[in-house]
């Protein structure tokens, strides 16, 4: 008792982030070393980031402004909204915006939704056949979407949905991996929670939403975050399906705007900041859940 | 007592056995058919055979799309396998703001394709960034032209494809990293290794199984590549189409209403065994004590009979 009190009150030594002298820790870096990892990161990050902040600084420049000069001017002289009204008048972007973030959203409900039905019945429940369909999703993920490209397509103008959104959405409505993340997730849950739970005349639906939903949440996320970002920067799959330039998706629209009115990059610019700002915010808002989620998915998996 | 009705688990797996059947299964058996036709839209298909196969052997853009593919392949697997882990090792030990560091890592993975690829197409253009600073430090006089050449344009596309999948595979193995025991790491300081011997006799073992994951993804990846190139080439896949991919290739051959449907599905079928082959060659290397053993096993059953035939035959001798 008095032993815990005494290390209770006794304040544990202040952690410094490098290795002081005498200190035995080698997993440490030294002072110098410690600088001289912050030295590198700040160079990644200037690598991994450039490219973004150049692409907003060109979206605000004006058009007297020079775009291309070495050293990179990154503070427009004069910032302007002119390139974004410019946008908005030459492609529907709004159209587009709406149209991404319907197949996105879609995606996200239709995977979560029968990626952890699937997975409940795959993790927890032993029926026959159980095998053949757990070869079923394993054999799918051996497909790549490119190799099917041209019969996915066939398949999505025989069902009459070729140059509409639907038939941009329900191919990638479901996915092999997804089902299989949430089958590894929904493994992890005690068989003696769900029995007593039956026990006590839960039926299906309660215990997926009272016991399974609760447990499985992490893996949610991820499936949720990455079924997302999927479909809102996917560009080959809506580039064979759209045709009329009214239907496009932001990624395929983005494409159209370069190619076709490429006559001012600062406009180009601006259409991309539109297509790229909101995944990142959503990311950065998301980023702890997701990589709490790939950490958990990689100790579970 | 009744856990659920017989049927419970099969309504539940319903949909996405559907769902495989008809937008995965479906489309790849319906490839395979399709590749032994002359499918084309709005014309009734025919067997035709191997002619598909044979037509490829012959045809150039076949063969540059093969090529910038393999060169992908082999470009981008050493690049994507070690770089990634470097980096995991510099944003693995937490020190103040690593948090911020990995996120903005990730940040190109999170982007689409299109808009990066719109980015270098600016920075890598004739005027663009890139030729202004070799310029500013008198390394040309006229300006590269990045983008109409096919190998500078395959090369480009390759930096985009490793500067995207950094924060990528750096995530696989950051959760790799925190299962290399520290232990394992001070016993070989304690022994005198040094920071480089350490590298790759205690990390680089430690992660060899998600290493092989990386390496098996990146190849599957960079077989797959269609984005890059055709924003960077404008669609077009470079002068004269030398700079296709394979699935460029099969996007061009089977859109439209002249599209050749069944010779893109024969170039699909292609382009799916390629993407078997680094798989099967993990497989092997994995199973590879497995398979000796069954062969060993086998050959003593052969060895183990024959000698049992010549002992029966003595015998009756």
């Amino acid at each position: 008792m008095t032993a815990t009190q005494t290390s209770a009150t006794v304040k544990p030594p202040r952690e410094n982030p490098y290795r002081t002298r005498g200190s035995a820790d080698i997993m440490k870096p030294s002072l110098g070393g410690l600088i001289g990892k912050y030295a590198m990161l700040l160079g990644v990050l200037a690598l991994m980031v450039f490219p973004f902040v150049w692409q907003m600084s060109t979206s605000l420049k004006g058009a007297s402004e020079n775009i291309y000069d070495f050293p990179p001017s990154l503070i427009p002289a004069a910032p302007t909204r002119d390139n974004y009204a410019e946008v908005f008048r030459t492609i529907p972007v709004v159209d587009y915006a709406w149209h991404s973030l319907l197949v996105g959203v879609g995606t996200v409900i239709t995977n979560v939704v029968f990626a952890t039905l699937g997975g409940y019945a795959l993790g927890t429940m032993k029926f026959r056949f159980k095998w053949v369909v757990l070869a079923i999703f394993f054999s799918t993920l051996l497909i790549p979407a490119e190799v099917t490209l041209t019969s996915q397509y066939l398949t999505v103008k025989s069902l009459g949905l070729a140059n509409t959104l639907w038939g941009v959405f329900l191919p990638g409505a479901i996915g092999a991996i997804n089902v299989l993340l949430m089958t590894a997730a929904c493994r992890m849950i005690p068989a003696d929670t769900l029995d007593a739970a039956t026990i006590d005349g839960a039926n299906t639906m309660q215990r997926l939403r009272h016991i399974v939903w609760p447990n499985v949440r992490g893996m949610v996320s991820v499936v949720a975050l990455f079924a997302f970002i999927g479909a809102w920067d996917d560009f080959l799959w809506p580039l064979v399906v759209l045709s009329d330039p009214a239907n496009y998706t932001l990624t395929v629209g983005m494409q159209y705007l370069s190619s076709n009115f490429a006559a001012n990059p600062r406009v180009i610019a601006a259409g991309t900041m539109i297509a790229l700002v909101p995944i990142i915010l959503l990311f950065a808002v998301l980023q702890k859940w997701f990589f709490k989620g790939v950490e958990e998915g990689s100790v579970k998996g | 007592m009744r856990l659920q009705r017989w049927y419970t688990p099969y309504l539940l797996v319903l949909p996405g056995v559907i769902w495989m059947a008809v937008f995965a299964l479906w489309p790849f058996l319906n490839t395979i058919a399709l590749a032994f036709t002359d499918a084309r839209p709005l014309r009734p298909a025919e067997f035709v055979g191997f002619a598909n196969f044979d037509k490829m052997l012959e045809d150039d853009r076949f063969g540059y799309a093969l090529t910038t593919s393999l060169i992908y392949v082999v470009v981008c697997v050493p690049l994507l396998t070690f770089l990634p882990l470097l980096l995991a090792l510099l944003v693995h030990t937490k020190v103040p703001a690593i948090g911020f560091f990995r996120t903005t890592f990730y940040f190109p993975v999170i982007a689409s394709a299109v808009v990066v690829a719109i980015v270098w197409e600016f920075l890598f253009s004739g005027s663009g960034t890139i030729n202004s600073a070799l310029n500013f430090f008198g390394l040309i006089d006229r300006p590269v032209e990045f983008l109409s050449d096919r190998w500078l344009l395959i090369g480009c596309a390759i930096g985009l494809t490793v500067w995207k999948g950094l924060g990528y595979y750096m995530v696989v193995y950051l959760a790799a990293l925190g299962n290399v025991g520290r232990e394992l790491h001070e016993a070989a300081a304690m022994d005198g290794a040094g920071r480089w011997r350490r590298f790759w006799s205690v990390t680089v073992p430690g992660v060899r199984g998600p290493m092989m994951l990386v390496s098996v993804l990146v190849c599957v990846g960079a077989t797959r590549v269609f984005t890059e190139l055709y924003v960077l080439s404008n669609g077009s896949g470079g002068p004269g189409g030398r700079a296709m991919s394979m699935v460029m290739l099969i996007q061009s051959m089977g859109k439209g209403l002249n599209g050749q449907i069944g010779y893109a599905s024969a170039i699909s079928l292609v382009l799916f065994l390629l993407t078997l082959v680094p798989l099967l060659i993990v497989g092997i290397a994995n199973n590879g004590d497995t398979i000796r053993e069954a062969l060993a096993s086998r050959r003593a059953v052969k060895a183990a009979k024959i000698k049992r035939e010549a002992t029966v035959q003595e015998a009756r001798r």
